[in-house]
């Protein structure tokens, strides 16, 4: 398959501030292309830039095989969604979605039977003759949509498109977007700070911080094998627990040593990883800490923790300890009896562990 | 095609902002520049120094007019600024008739100052103004001649500029105090605060800067100020209401002496600006952040 | 907001009792502000209404006994400007023919240029803007002197194009910054939606700014009329006899030094020239008022 999108060595810079530095991304045609980073990191600014919107300063992007250099966003074959919808508001909805077609001078039955199948897929033909200002969030959100679908675009940009929703109809919205794609098999680029959304809809991600990449890879890749702390941290809810650990060798593999106030340190083995520095930062997902008894494995260990707090959502019990001087949070079964001040055992299930160096904050295993 | 597109913006804003720099900096330039010549009828360009400004100082009617800007500029703004945050306070209290009056307070803001001055010279005419009128009461020996009285007159451009003014400050202050965030208001209410202690401790300080934002605006009509006194005292008694506005004008089309005028205007230009830079200054530098 | 007079203190009896004459205190002190502001209106305008022999003879706060519009007439084609006499006629009209193309001109550039600072920054943009506005606030006899000279070489001086061409120069910073601060709360990402619809600078600004901005138009055009209307340094400045607008007028008939002095006729003379922006401000007191605020409050 060819790369309908590249970008190489992408550099943008405001004044003296570089916004972003040496990006390096591509995807190929149908896939479904996640930039998220927490605010500020130059997520937004690659969309731009990748638009046509912002000029960049050194490197290249390439849109279905054509450079695009000197190319202005409505000869780059691109449609985009807005965070804010950025629908004209004093025209109707329909003049909204036809606007684009009539500013490239297609003739008017042509707008019609488009905007016709455009607003019978997105199921907004009530609304038709009216004006952004009568229209719920969630329907402006359809009629940005509609607009972008009308040009039947080789890329598809959306610019935080759901932040604006509240949490029912942003769920909704996410399966719909998702949906489409699927539909259309249309190759998309989304911009995001919510991790989640970033899970749910990318085929890849592209995880952003201080206007560089961190790490790309698809959902799983990212949230099983981060790059490194920042990627760990970022990425799932609740976070991963990060745990400063030392490590010992001896004859039949590598002890995991965590320190804790004023008890026994918690030992745990690794016969599986590689050879480990001393000093390490252990990452364990929540739901790799189990009540012991409810998991089983070849790499589950158990060790008695003191239970600090007990949070209760529903499907899951967060269960929150204390381990190497940090909150460890782990995720029990909603039955658990488990309750504050107790001593329990925990299962510790070390099959996807991850091991970052301190100092670099880099992947080890 | 794309370098058109890319250039447009600037081929736009570019007719304006020649015009801006010819006829704004430009002319502030020439007028700096003559002020340091012997221009008198007719400009001359050789640079002598200060002497426009050494005659300006000098002479006794600019003297006049700059004690008289402080004595009118003063007065002027902390009376606009005293009845307007006044009033502006009295219609905040939910009076039901609060459009009508608002109305009324403000609309000689509308008016020219010309048409201001004209029935302001009618009303403080002792012949047949207020003078009259409180005679006719009874009162025979009562006096409000200020309008002819050298001493007394640059009073009444007060009296004028106040009435034209301050209905616009009692607006701006009115909506400073609507703009006061109302669950602060709740809170001090919840607190027992009384409710003149809310007004100076909580509401007033909160609108410092439409204090300011009045302030300026004052201080640069008083500066200004031109049509007024040409309408009601045309500057006298002899010049004893002149302003620099009309010191200028007077020196630049009736005396011909363009040396002094240009040397008053740039006198006023730089008050005004040491008032106002400071102040566009920070708002510019707060907005552009 | 909050209320004066619902302070909660003393027996409910005598708190009830202060709070009525409270209320009444207020609503007299707002009813002797008002009487304050409306005096000189009534004044000039039953002076305009009496004739000259009661103006000697009666109050100047008394109703017209008698109610002629002589005055009026007078004012309107009668009445001496120095040695035309005319009335106020032909210098109304002046003002006419001086504010309606000073008033679209100043306005359609501060629409443009508005647009370009608040959404096509480029390098500089933002220092031209500085610029401009400081402009604002120069006082004009800055510029008396060179603009009489360039007016004369522009073969301009004393013709109403001249002042024409005078008001919209140094209108342009109020009505560019009006217009930036309204376009400046329209998103950004609308021009981006617009710019991939492949709409190109002259038809983001037709087709979708334009349409937004009744309001600021609305607002510009008001402050900008007002403005032209009562200016009267550039009229006394830069016009001739037959050129003059209505305010330079105005005070020349006041001033007029011949003859006997006839107040009824100053008086309906400054209602006639008055007359513009007082309904101006009555139809649209909202939009002046926005002006004015918009214009002092830099924001």
């Amino acid at each position: 398959m060819a790369h309908i999108l590249e970008v190489r060595n992408l550099v943008k810079n405001y004044g003296s501030v570089e916004i972003l530095k040496d990006i390096n991304v591509s995807i190929e045609s149908g896939e479904f292309l996640v930039l998220v980073g927490p605010s500020g990191c130059g997520k937004s600014t690659l969309l731009n830039c990748i638009a046509g919107l912002e000029p960049i300063n050194a490197g290249e992007i390439i849109i279905a095989g054509r450079n695009m250099k000197g190319v202005s966003p409505k000869d780059r074959d691109i449609a985009m969604v807005f965070q804010s919808y950025a629908l004209y508001p004093t025209m109707t909805v329909a003049r909204n979605i036809t606007f684009g077609m009539k500013v490239r001078g297609v003739d008017a039955a042509t707008q019609q039977a488009k905007l016709a199948e455009v607003a019978r897929q997105l199921q907004i033909e009530p609304l038709l003759n009216r004006r952004p200002g009568q229209l719920s969030g969630g329907q402006r959100q359809r009629v940005a949509m509609g607009r972008a679908l009308v040009r039947d675009p080789k890329l598809f940009l959306f610019d935080e498109p759901l932040s604006n929703l509240d949490a029912k109809l942003r769920v909704e919205m996410r399966i719909e977007i998702k949906r489409l794609h699927q539909d259309l098999g249309a190759s998309m680029v989304y911009v995001t700070h919510d991790q989640i959304e970033a899970m749910t809809l990318a085929t890849k991600i592209v995880v952003m911080k201080d206007g560089q990449v961190q790490q790309i890879g698809t959902p799983s890749e990212i949230y099983n094998r981060p790059a490194n702390l920042f990627v760990a941290d970022f990425m799932g809810s609740p976070a991963m627990n990060l745990l400063p650990a030392r490590t010992i060798r001896n004859g039949s593999g590598t002890q995991i040593e965590i320190a804790r106030d004023g008890e026994e340190p918690l030992i745990l083995r690794d016969h599986w990883s590689p050879d480990l520095p001393e000093k390490v930062i252990m990452g364990l997902r929540p739901e790799d800490i189990a009540e012991a008894g409810y998991r089983s494995g070849e790499k589950v260990q158990t060790a008695t923790c003191k239970v600090e707090l007990v949070e209760l959502a529903g499907a899951d019990t967060y269960v929150v300890s204390r381990l190497g001087g940090k909150e460890v949070t782990a995720r029990f079964h909603a039955e658990t009896q488990a309750r504050p001040g107790q001593s329990l055992e925990f299962a510790f299930d070390l099959a996807k562990v991850s091991y970052f160096d301190p100092d670099t904050g880099q992947r080890l295993n | 095609m794309a370098w058109l597109e890319k250039h447009v913006p600037k081929m736009v804003l570019a007719p304006s902002f020649a015009v801006i720099l010819f006829f704004v900096y430009g002319f502030i330039g020439w007028t700096a520049w003559v002020s340091l010549t012997r221009s008198r009828l007719l400009p001359r360009y050789d640079i002598v120094g200060f002497i426009q400004y050494q005659r300006l100082f000098d002479s006794p009617r600019w003297d006049t007019a700059i004690s008289n800007l402080f004595i009118f500029g003063f007065l002027f703004i902390v009376i606009s600024m005293f009845l307007g945050l006044f009033l502006a306070i009295l219609l905040d209290q939910k009076i039901r008739t609060e459009g009508m009056l608002r109305t009324i307070y403000l609309y000689p803001m509308a008016l020219s100052l010309i048409v201001t001055g004209t029935a302001w010279k009618w009303i403080l005419n002792p012949g047949l103004g207020i003078e009259a009128v409180v005679r006719g009461w009874g009162f025979e020996n009562f006096r409000f001649d200020w309008l002819i009285n050298p001493d007394y007159a640059i009073y009444t451009i007060v009296i004028a500029g106040v009435w034209q003014a301050s209905g616009f400050v009692m607006a701006l202050f009115l909506a400073g105090l609507r703009s006061v965030d109302d669950e602060i208001i709740k809170a001090a209410q919840v607190d027992g605060i009384p409710t003149l202690r809310i007004y100076s401790a909580i509401i007033i300080p909160s609108m410092a800067p439409i204090f300011l934002s009045a302030f300026i605006v004052l201080a640069h009509l008083a500066i200004k100020s031109f049509d007024l006194v040409i309408a009601l005292t045309g500057g006298g008694p002899g010049y004893a209401t002149d302003l620099p506005a009309t010191y200028m004008y007077a020196l630049a089309f009736s005396r011909g002496d363009i040396g002094q005028a240009a040397s008053s205007a740039m006198v006023m230009m730089m008050v005004v600006f040491a008032i106002v830079v400071p102040y566009l200054y920070s708002e510019l530098r707060a907005k552009n952040d | 907001m909050t209320d004066i007079t619902s302070e909660n203190t003393g027996r409910p009896l005598a708190h009830a009792v202060r709070n009525i004459l409270l209320r009444w205190l207020l609503l007299a002190l707002l009813g002797l502000f008002a009487l304050y502001y409306l005096m000189p209106l009534f004044v000039m305008l039953t002076t305009s209404l009496k004739s000259l022999e009661e103006i000697r003879t009666g109050s100047l706060v008394a109703l017209p006994r008698e109610v002629t519009f002589d005055a009026w007439a007078k004012a309107w084609s009668g009445a001496c400007t120095g040695i035309q006499c005319e009335g106020v006629r032909p210098f109304f009209w002046n003002s006419i023919l001086l504010a309606v193309p000073a008033v679209f001109l100043s306005t359609l550039f501060g629409a443009v240029n508005g647009y370009v600072i608040a959404h096509w920054r480029f390098r500089g943009s933002n220092l031209i803007f500085s610029l401009m506005l400081f402009g604002c606030f120069i006082p004009f006899q800055v510029v008396l002197l060179p603009m009489a000279r360039v007016l004369g070489i522009m073969g301009l001086a004393g013709t109403i194009p001249g002042l024409i061409f005078v008001h919209v120069v140094y209108g342009l910073g109020f009505t560019t910054l009006f217009f930036r601060n309204y376009y400046v709360t329209i998103p950004q990402e609308l021009v981006k939606a617009a710019k991939i619809d492949g709409a190109g600078f002259f038809r983001i600004f037709w087709s979708i700014f334009l349409p937004l901005s009744l309001p600021i138009v609305v607002v510009t055009v008001i402050w900008q009329f007002t403005q032209i209307w009562n200016d009267f340094l550039f009229g006394v400045s830069f016009s001739q006899s037959g050129t003059q607008p209505v305010t330079v007028a105005l005070n020349n008939i006041v001033n007029s030094t011949t003859g006997v002095k006839e107040y009824n006729v100053d008086m309906a003379a400054a209602i006639i020239a008055a007359l513009p922006t007082m309904l101006v401000y009555v139809i649209a007191g909202k939009y002046f008022i926005r002006g004015l605020t918009a214009g002092s409050v830099k924001g």
